[in-house]
């Protein structure tokens, strides 16, 4: 019993501490000072960064969806509608979702990893004696990032997936191209825009704030940072399908 | 004797109303971590111009004593004051404002590594100062100057050896020219010919900028130096040279034992001590 109420206590604490940090991260954002050159860096970074993962995951996912549901579609004759079937699930749903694992994957563990080594190495510490804000420094400019480039990523990651998902079409279902292109726009609602719109605002802020939490409250040298960069991967990543869930219903109620 | 050419004496009137106020004192400060008691009931007083050094084992609570000074960590009991200021009770934002008249030099030095020698020295002045490049560049020419590191401007922290990394904390440090500076064991791990170059620039910051200092060592061969040395200019030269009685008698020694003041006094007093612990210690 004992090890479970401790459990326990220690899993509020630390939503509580999490809590905490999210406000001070709002807070930080809407007064001064700033610091332009970290925020300017840390898009470049995250953006950049991630492009390349998200841009090869959205393609073979959108490939692989027209795939298998190429297979099922016929079962009912209907082959022509490939591209709905693409656009809606990746609009919807998965682009969101694959940017936000990959974000927590590349982004969530570099934070992670990064601020955790300048917690053991008492360069945060080291920053507050010399006047400066963690929170405005490092953790400010990253959420920034995550929150505003996670919806560019997400928007690419679609592109490319219904790309990758017209390629499919056409040399291996053999659906014409103006079938496919005409299916994916009837497949997309201004709703479900709305909503794949919505959803990697969220994903991203909760990917970077959870990446910067593990990393500010690292302990124990290097083990601590090897630790806090794998809690970080797997919390961000459980917390990405749960949000996704979580606004998904949320969303449904108020848009639809 | 300062002359204006070098780093001039630090500009904060640091005890300007009562001449021998203390510019640092802890009052019976305890604190515990996760239930263990990390110190208890620590009172000490630094006058301006003096030098105290924090002896004790490794895990008897010294870190944690420069890391309350400077606000980073709270007491659970006790009061400190720094410059006749309560600071244990401030917010963080009153915090940063006393905190500029703190220079730290942390235990491994906590240079930031992503920043290269010379944009480390000129962080403050240059991120949170926003001074002019110009300005900020001849400080922290300056200041490396100072500690023999000139040619090291644009290095990254990696390039560096240990003694380097921790004569460019000093460097860091003493770059806003605070009136106190907090010494985390910026000896240890060091040979003892690099360990007198480190000590050697504490020396002449006490003498030639009047800096206060806490010093934190575990190394009584360092903590003895500082104490018996000081410095003098001769012409352009600086020379730290052994010091007069009266000058020895004015560092003071704290030892800790388990987070308790086990010992305190200057550097006779240290050395005639009779208790074993402090015995240990000393052989
Ligand atoms: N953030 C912390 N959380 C828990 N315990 C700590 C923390 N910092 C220091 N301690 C503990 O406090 C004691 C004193 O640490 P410290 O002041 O770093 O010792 P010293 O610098 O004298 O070697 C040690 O036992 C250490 O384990
Ligand atoms: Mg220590």
């Amino acid at each position: 019993m004992t090890p479970m109420v401790e459990w326990l206590k220690a899993a509020v604490l630390e939503v509580q501490e999490y809590v905490r940090l999210q406000g001070a991260v709002v807070r930080a954002t809407f007064s001064r000072p700033f610091y332009y050159r970290d925020i300017v860096e840390q898009f470049d970074r995250i953006g950049l960064g991630t492009l390349t993962v998200v841009v090869l995951t959205g393609f073979f996912t959108g490939a692989v969806l027209a795939l298998q549901s190429g297979i099922t579609l016929d079962q009912f004759g209907a082959r022509p509608f490939v591209g709905r079937l693409v656009s809606a699930t990746m609009v919807k749903n998965l682009g969101p979702v694959l940017t936000g694992l990959m974000l927590a994957g590349r982004v969530g563990s570099g934070i992670a990893a990064e601020l955790g080594s300048m917690a053991v190495t008492d360069q945060i510490n080291a920053l507050r004696a010399l006047g400066t804000d963690p929170i405005r420094k490092l953790v400010v400019p990253r959420v920034l990032a995550g929150f505003f480039m996670a919806p560019v990523l997400t928007v690419i990651a679609n592109a490319v997936g219904i790309f990758g998902g017209w390629i499919i079409a056409v040399l291996q279902l053999r659906v014409a191209s103006s079938v496919y292109w005409t299916s994916v726009v009837d497949g997309l609602y201004l709703q479900d825009a709305w909503m794949g719109l919505i959803k990697p605002f969220l994903l991203g802020f909760v990917v970077t704030t959870i990446g910067c939490h593990e990393g500010l409250r690292t302990r124990g040298g290097t083990q601590g940072v090897g630790r806090a960069t794998t809690s970080a991967v797997v919390t961000a990543s459980v917390a990405v399908i749960a949000v996704d869930f979580f606004t998904t219903r949320l969303l449904i109620t108020l848009l639809y | 004797m300062p002359q204006a050419s070098h780093v001039s004496v630090s500009e904060t009137p640091s005890g300007a109303t009562a001449p021998q106020a203390p510019v640092l004192a802890l009052e019976h400060v305890s604190l515990a971590f996760d239930g263990k008691q990390v110190l208890r009931d620590v009172s000490f007083a630094l006058l301006p111009g003096h030098t105290k050094v924090v002896l004790g084992a490794s895990g008897s609570g010294k870190s944690t004593i420069l890391k309350l000074v400077l606000g980073l960590l709270r007491p659970d009991a006790g009061r400190i004051f720094v410059n006749g200021e309560r600071t244990d009770t401030m917010g963080e934002h009153d915090l940063m404002r006393v905190r500029g008249d703190l220079g730290m030099v942390f235990q491994e030095g906590a240079l930031f590594d992503s920043l290269s020698v010379a944009e480390n020295v000129g962080y403050r002045l240059d991120t949170e100062m926003r001074l002019p490049a110009s300005e900020v560049r001849e400080r922290v020419d300056e200041v490396l100057g100072f500690v023999g590191l000139r040619d090291f401007l644009d290095r990254m922290p990696s390039e560096l050896s240990g003694g380097q990394r921790r004569r460019v904390a000093i460097a860091r440090a003493m770059a806003t020219k605070p009136g106190i500076l907090l010494y985390d064991e910026a000896t240890t791990g060091l040979d003892p010919i690099t360990a007198i170059t480190v000590d050697r620039e504490m020396v002449k910051l006490r003498d030639l900028e009047q800096v206060s200092s806490v010093i934190v060592t575990h190394q009584l061969r360092d903590a003895f130096y500082v104490a018996t040395h000081e410095a003098v200019r001769d012409g352009a030269e600086v020379r730290v040279v052994p010091a007069d009685a009266a000058k020895a008698d004015e560092a003071e020694f704290i030892m800790l034992r388990e987070g308790v003041i086990a010992f305190e006094g200057n550097a006779a007093e240290l050395r005639a001590a009779t208790d074993p612990y402090i015995r240990t210690f000393l052989s």
